[in-house]
């Protein structure tokens, strides 16, 4: 350890002898560190907006129904508890938002034409802050209470239905007994969403409106929570599942919608098989590298050995020039996908592919997120592979017999 | 051998350490370059093939505007005979007439919105997978029958068996009521969710009384044996259009713009790590080539001096490079098709993915495809990156004098 700073000096100054060599080699592993972590941010970025668009569409990142709601959404498995009762359970625990709410498949008519959607009685004020519309957007207007009488849908529905503001649609659906449950609403607002699939299979209307018409007195099929963080729903899903003890079915949001719940796994694990794909085509350099630093100059090595340098102190040194070559081509990389990243963090336009990207489940405005974890990871993965890497030239160097090596003919 | 074969031959294994290490490079890439371009196109061909085998066909003969608004007044008159008639005429019998419209289908217990082809029973079977997925009772066989068969998601929400009867609701083509019994003969399973619960199909003779289409549907659905020929029929089937009607074909990339697309994102951010590879490659290969280079100064300094042009020494470090990527480029390729057809063989499947296959329409367990094509075209690439690797080496030599070379070292 006492040797460190000589260690590393000779190390530094080995390094510039072929710094063609060493400029080339930095340019490689900068290269890979950039491409891993501008990679990593791009895709990152898209599931990200992903999971955000897919939670405020559920929305909500714990959801709790009635236990058969879900295989059957109908009316029939609402939540047999009334609004009154469940204001009273959950607006004193403080969560971030929740709103209950109506949620039933209905038909949609206008003079014209029907569709399937998904109707969605509302508490437009409960529902604010994490609703995908955002209430100032919307031609017209968005609903202004709970018993609002107007209806409000997606653009792209108001295409189909041939339908506009102020013009009357009648919604159909069913109540408890089975029997028809039917009403007619004006037209009010259009709202836009991110992805066109929203725009045509959400309606909504006043949360009071909708029990009136389903004849549901004041009870709900679905409540919504929002907690801090969603890749941290357990606290919010304990203090649920506790509150409501074992009546109703509690489910976080990768439980409900599974596909998004997968994307964000294999994402996890993407970064990590990308980074070490990285990493071994560039471990070939590295290595090769070495080897020719050693092979050059073994009547050196030869020669601090026959000196008294300990085969340790060789070891070490070699094993330092990989670091220094790790850690500059690191660094550089490193400030490469910073300063790549951070102008596109705006927003990248990539609606040319929208409808594949709504396929794949991401809208079409790619925003790449740079996570300082996802940076950490791929220095650390490579820092770390790279010192194994080095290890077998090192070790080598270290091996010389001083005397054959003082005598080879370089 | 040629001499200067020989002489280059020799060279690279001056350093075989050195050599194989940048031949391993390229035989790392290139096995993974075999392997994901293999699968990913092993994949695209399992969406499009099954995405398109479900409905939408290789192409539709549509009234202009049905595809992006989809109103049932946007009709294809005389829809059957234009099926018949193009059977005929192009002697197949991958053809078929279709209806869609949107309605209420009731039970006793439940009522849910669906989508409600009409359909010709016996044509049908050969443009859409469907009618092959009957998992209890049997499928459409009369055109007038009052029969239905409906996804078994939906047959569980109707709370509906074989034989229980539904009531359908909707409107007509002229705005008016549209009703009807029906029976439930069938109950099919595709294992998409939103196929299974929210498609019906009845018989296109019975779709057209109940939705008052007076011989009109809105689909001419037509297969062909893949999607080459699909685009080698289509102008024909353009031309055999009745004269005077106004009616448009699209071909599949048009009914399902998200399929087209999709595969493009991904085919770009696949592009993108792989380019990422082969420039690592190229790296590793200029590194190489260069040192190479730099170490036999003083030698050809000697043989320049004897006369060899730079040039001729530009091209032995070119054709040095040219077969370390040869040799990188056959084992890459072999190791990348061997590896690849284990796959092929045995299938892989991530574990976790199902959801995200069954988004795409993928088994779960997918089959890489390896043919001449998938084994080549990234070794190929590599191989041409190494050759553009070398040529800052090679050219360094002309900058090399004689004299000063040989004092080198």
């Amino acid at each position: 350890m006492r040797m460190l700073p000589v260690l590393s000096r000779l190390a530094w100054r080995y390094l510039w002898r072929n710094h063609r060599r060493t400029i080339i080699m930095v340019g490689a592993i900068a290269v890979g560190a950039w491409a891993m972590i501008f990679m990593t941010a791009l895709t990152r970025g898209m599931v990200d907006q992903m999971i955000r668009d897919g939670i405020s569409v559920l929305p909500g990142h714990v959801q709790a129904h009635n236990p058969e709601f879900l295989d059957d959404p109908s009316v029939s498995n609402r939540i047999a508890m009334g609004d009154e009762e469940l204001a009273g359970k959950f607006d004193a625990m403080d969560f971030r938002a929740w709103a209950s709410r109506v949620r039933v498949p209905a038909v949609i008519t206008s003079e014209r034409e029907s569709r399937g959607v998904t109707l969605l009685g509302v508490d437009p004020e409960a529902e604010e802050e994490f609703s995908f519309v955002s209430y100032e957007d919307v031609e017209g207007r968005f609903l202004e209470t709970p018993d609002d009488k107007g209806v409000v849908i997606g653009r792209k529905l108001a295409d189909k239905l041939d339908t506009e503001v102020g013009k009357r649609i009648v919604i159909m659906s069913q109540d408890p007994d089975n029997e028809i449950a039917d009403r007619g609403f004006r037209v009010v607002g259009l709202f836009k969403a991110n992805m066109a699939a929203f725009e045509e299979s959400y309606v909504f209307v006043g949360k009071k409106t909708a029990q009136k018409m389903l004849r549901i007195g004041d009870t709900t099929t679905e409540i919504v929570f929002v907690g801090d963080d969603y890749r941290n729903v357990d606290p919010t899903y304990q203090r649920v599942s506790e509150a409501v003890a074992g009546k109703l079915k509690v489910s976080r949001w990768y439980e409900v919608d599974t596909y998004l719940g997968t994307m964000m796994k294999v994402m996890d694990g993407f970064v990590l098989i990308w980074v070490i794909v990285i990493f071994l085509a560039l471990s070939f350099g590295l290595v090769n590298t070495l080897v020719m630093a050693v092979f050059e100059r073994i009547r050196e090595i030869g020669l601090m050995l026959a000196l008294g340098m300990k085969p340790s102190s060789i070891l070490g040194q070699i094993i330092i020039e990989s670091m220094f070559l790790l850690a500059i081509g690191l660094g550089l990389g490193d400030i490469l996908a910073f300063a790549s990243v951070k102008p596109l963090e705006s927003g990248i336009d990539i609606s040319v592919v929208a409808e594949g990207m709504e396929m794949w489940g991401a809208s079409s405005m790619l925003y790449p997120k740079l996570y300082w974890s996802d940076m950490v990871l791929a220095n650390v993965v490579v820092l770390i592979l790279g010192f194994l890497a080095s290890l077998s030239p090192a070790w080598r160097a270290s091996r010389y017999e001083p005397v054959e090596a003082i005598t080879k003919v370089g | 051998m040629n001499i200067v074969l020989r002489l280059a031959w020799r060279n690279i294994w001056r350093q075989r350490r050195r050599t194989w290490l940048t031949t391993g490079a390229m035989v790392f890439s290139n096995t993974l370059l075999v392997f994901m371009i293999s699968l990913q196109f092993g994949m695209y061909g399992l969406m499009i093939d099954n995405t398109l085998k479900v409905f939408s066909g290789h192409m539709q003969i549509q009234v202009p505007g049905y595809k992006d608004d989809q109103k049932i007044r946007q009709a294809v008159p005389n829809v059957v005979p234009l099926a018949s008639g193009l059977r005929q005429q192009f002697r197949t019998d991958t053809i078929a007439a279709r209806g869609w419209a949107f309605g209420l289908a009731s039970s006793a217990e439940r009522s849910y919105g669906i989508g409600i082809f009409g359909v010709e029973p016996t044509f049908e079977p050969e443009v859409s997978s469907i009618p092959g997925l009957i998992k209890e009772g049997r499928y459409l066989e009369d055109s007038d029958a009052t029969d239905i068969v409906i996804g078994s998601v939906l047959a569980r929400n109707l709370r509906v068996g074989i034989g229980d009867e539904l009531t359908l609701l909707g409107s007509g083509r002229d705005g008016s009521f549209a009703a009807a019994v029906v029976n439930v003969v069938g109950i099919f399973e595709s294992g998409v969710v939103d196929i299974d619960r929210n498609i019906a199909q009845l018989p296109l003779g019975l779709f057209q009384e109940v939705f008052y289409m007076e011989g009109a549907g809105h689909q001419v659905v037509i297969n062909a044996a893949n999607l080459d020929e699909a685009t080698l029929l289509e102008p024909q089937i353009i031309e055999a259009l009745p004269a005077g009607e106004d009616l448009v074909v699209h071909d599949w990339d048009a009914l399902q713009p998200g399929l087209k697309q999709a595969i493009q994102a991904d085919m770009s951010s696949a592009f993108f790590m792989y380019g990422i590879l082969v420039i690592l490659v190229a790296f590793s290969v200029l590194n190489t080539q260069l040192m190479s280079v730099l170490e036999r100064t003083h030698e050809f300094g000697i043989v320049m001096s004897l006369g060899l042009k730079p040039g001729r020494l530009g091209r032995l470090v070119m054709l040095e490079t040219a077969m370390m990527g040869m040799l990188g480029l056959i084992l890459g390729a072999i190791a990348g098709a061997l590896f690849t057809s284990w796959f092929m063989v045995n299938g892989l499947s991530i574990p976790g993915m199902e959801e995200m296959s069954a988004k795409f329409n993928l088994p779960p367990r997918v089959y890489p495809q390896v043919n001449i094509w998938s084994t080549l075209i990234g070794p190929v690439v590599v191989f041409l990156f190494t050759l553009l690797a070398a040529v800052y080496p090679a050219l360094r030599l002309h900058r090399l004098h004689p004299v000063e070379a040989m004092r080198a070292n």
